[in-house]
């Protein structure tokens, strides 16, 4: 069986350093990203250098002061304060956003009556609604996670609900020939179908979420990683303004990447195999 | 009304004596809006025989199928199974899908079992009919696999591997084959009619391949297009102790593949 043969993997021994790495290179995505990951790093820290701008520092500048400011915990406090309504607002978004998408992919009616609203939303440039946001609820938690919830929101309903539109008609006719429940065809058919498109529109939405987060911190009120970005840019402490942006972008990053990882190995398994 | 030279000759629909029929199709309509797929198609299906619908596309076959499974509701008339009237899919009828329809993330085992795990059967239970029939199948060594790891054939085996778990009384196959290859599909029907043979059940199969219908059919209805109805009942009354090729090589399975060409030849561009 050809299925069987791709399990047994001949390992030579590697005779030279060099050897193992090119080995390791043509097996492993971890070396590309690494490969990756240098290339920009060091196109910024030639840049730097060059440099394009006063304001640009160097990659090495930037690192430097990411750490000077991770040990005197003014980068710890800013993500505490960040994180809260960025992951309130994501949570929110994800259970409601979905839920919501399900029920409109699920009934004509409800698409009908849902689906405009959320179109709007999405095409409306949030940015400029979050001043109002500004006026109704004040400058606290309330009105930051409603700037993610905002940002978050119509794009993981729009996107679940495409998700369940597009499950295979086959295997919901599947489902009811073998007498399955409306409530076993939504969750052992319908969910797990349209999972990957439903994790598309949560990573969508999470990426959409951090921008909320940001423009509230920027717009809102200066607290957390957008309060470390526009102090230091008013003191022109350039390299620990960039060491801001970057950590969010990292975290943003990291967030979406985990994301990925629970849909592969948790919602669809057999991803795993290639 | 042009009637076709065979079925105005030869046929006569209340001549077919059907004994001890499981499911009686009774002056079943269908229209989709103001197209009429199906007109007036009264069939009665025998217990523990294989009917094919055979007829060029557009003959509202698979649509009769899916009306027969339940999962198509009928404009007017109804099916009758076991004598009991029937609106939607049953216990009694399993249905083996064209495009295999099993669920990409689970594996064969769990695909296997899954008419069984919407029944609340617990896991060992199902588990254990599930691999008995994934041995039947020829698919033993399989059970963790996933869809995607399966050739097309594979796939189908385990298409029909579930439709036996739920141990129906009547299997409604919709062309299972046609995404098959040709060598793996004359396997299949070779495999198909052992699986008849042990199961001893009711088998109404789909399908456009005449060969395909003569070879493994105890009766062919033949359906026409535009609308569909019912223009000739054939029992091909081929000898199935024979080996295959030799079956494949006999002239009377020869004479009904012809006739049956014969009556649809014109409906062929």
């Amino acid at each position: 069986m050809s299925v069987m043969s791709q399990d047994v993997k001949v390992v030579a021994p590697a005779a030279t350093t060099g050897q193992a790495l090119r080995l390791f290179a043509e097996r492993r995505r971890s070396f590309w990203v690494v490969l990756s990951l240098l290339v920009l790093f060091t196109a910024w820290e030639i840049a730097g250098r060059v440099p394009i701008s006063f304001a640009f520092p160097t990659f090495l500048d930037t690192l430097a002061a990411f750490f000077e400011m991770v040990a005197d915990g003014s980068m710890i406090r800013a993500f505490f304060l960040t994180l809260q309504p960025l992951v309130l607002g994501v949570a929110i978004s994800a259970l409601l956003g979905i839920a919501l998408g399900i029920v409109m992919g699920l009934s004509d009616r409800l698409e009908w009556l849902l689906a405009p609203v959320f179109i709007v939303l999405q095409a409306a440039p949030m940015a400029a609604l979050v001043p109002l946001v500004t006026f109704v609820y004040g400058i606290g938690l309330v009105a930051k996670t409603l700037a993610v919830i905002m940002l978050a929101l119509p794009v993981i309903v729009l996107n679940s609900y495409k998700a369940v539109r597009h499950v295979n008609p086959s295997l919901v006719d599947m489902c009811r020939s073998f007498q399955g429940t409306r409530r076993q065809q939504i969750f052992k058919i319908i969910i797990p179908d349209a999972s990957p498109v439903l994790f598309a529109g949560l990573r969508l939405g999470v990426a959409a979420g951090f921008i909320g987060v940001m423009l509230a911190e920027l717009l809102i009120t200066p607290t957390g990683i957008g309060d470390l970005i526009t102090y230091h840019r008013s003191v022109a402490n350039y390299a620990h303004m960039y060491a801001a942006v970057t950590a969010i972008i990292a975290a943003s990053t990291v967030t979406l990447a985990l994301l990925q990882w629970f849909e592969t190995n948790v919602m669809r398994p057999e991803k795993r195999r290639s | 009304m042009t009637v076709t030279a065979l079925a105005a000759d030869t046929f006569d629909p209340a001549s077919v004596v059907t004994h001890d029929p499981v499911v009686r199709v009774e002056a079943i309509c269908k229209h989709y809006g103001s197209t009429e797929a199906l007109r007036n198609i009264d069939l009665q299906f025998e217990r523990g025989k294989l009917t094919t619908l055979l007829g060029p596309s557009g003959c509202g076959k698979t649509t009769l199928l899916k009306i027969i499974a339940g999962l198509v509701p009928a404009t007017s008339g109804q099916i009758v199974v076991n004598g009991r009237a029937v609106t939607g899919p049953g216990p009694e009828r399993a249905f083996v899908f064209q495009d295999f329809a099993l669920m990409p993330w689970a594996t064969v085992l769990r695909n296997v079992g899954f008419g069984l795990e919407l029944k609340g059967m617990a896991a060992a239970e199902r588990n254990r009919i599930a691999r008995r029939y994934i041995e039947e199948v020829g698919l033993q060594g399989f059970e963790d696999k996933y869809p995607h790891e399966l050739s097309g054939g594979m796939r189908q085996r385990v298409g029909i591997a579930r439709a036996f778990a739920v141990n129906a009384d009547v299997l409604l196959l919709d062309e299972p084959f046609s995404a098959v290859d040709e060598q793996n599909r004359r396997k299949f029907q070779e495999d198909l009619l052992r699986l008849v043979e042990m199961e001893r059940k009711t088998f109404i199969f789909v399908t456009h391949s005449i060969e395909e219908a003569v070879y493994v059919s105890d009766r062919i209805v033949l359906l026409s297009p535009r609308p569909g109805r019912v223009s000739n009942i054939i029992d091909p009354r081929i000898d199935r102790t024979a080996n295959p090729d030799d079956i494949r090589r006999d002239p009377g399975y020869l004479d009904v593949v012809e006739e049956i060409w014969q009556g649809l030849r014109h409906y062929a561009e």
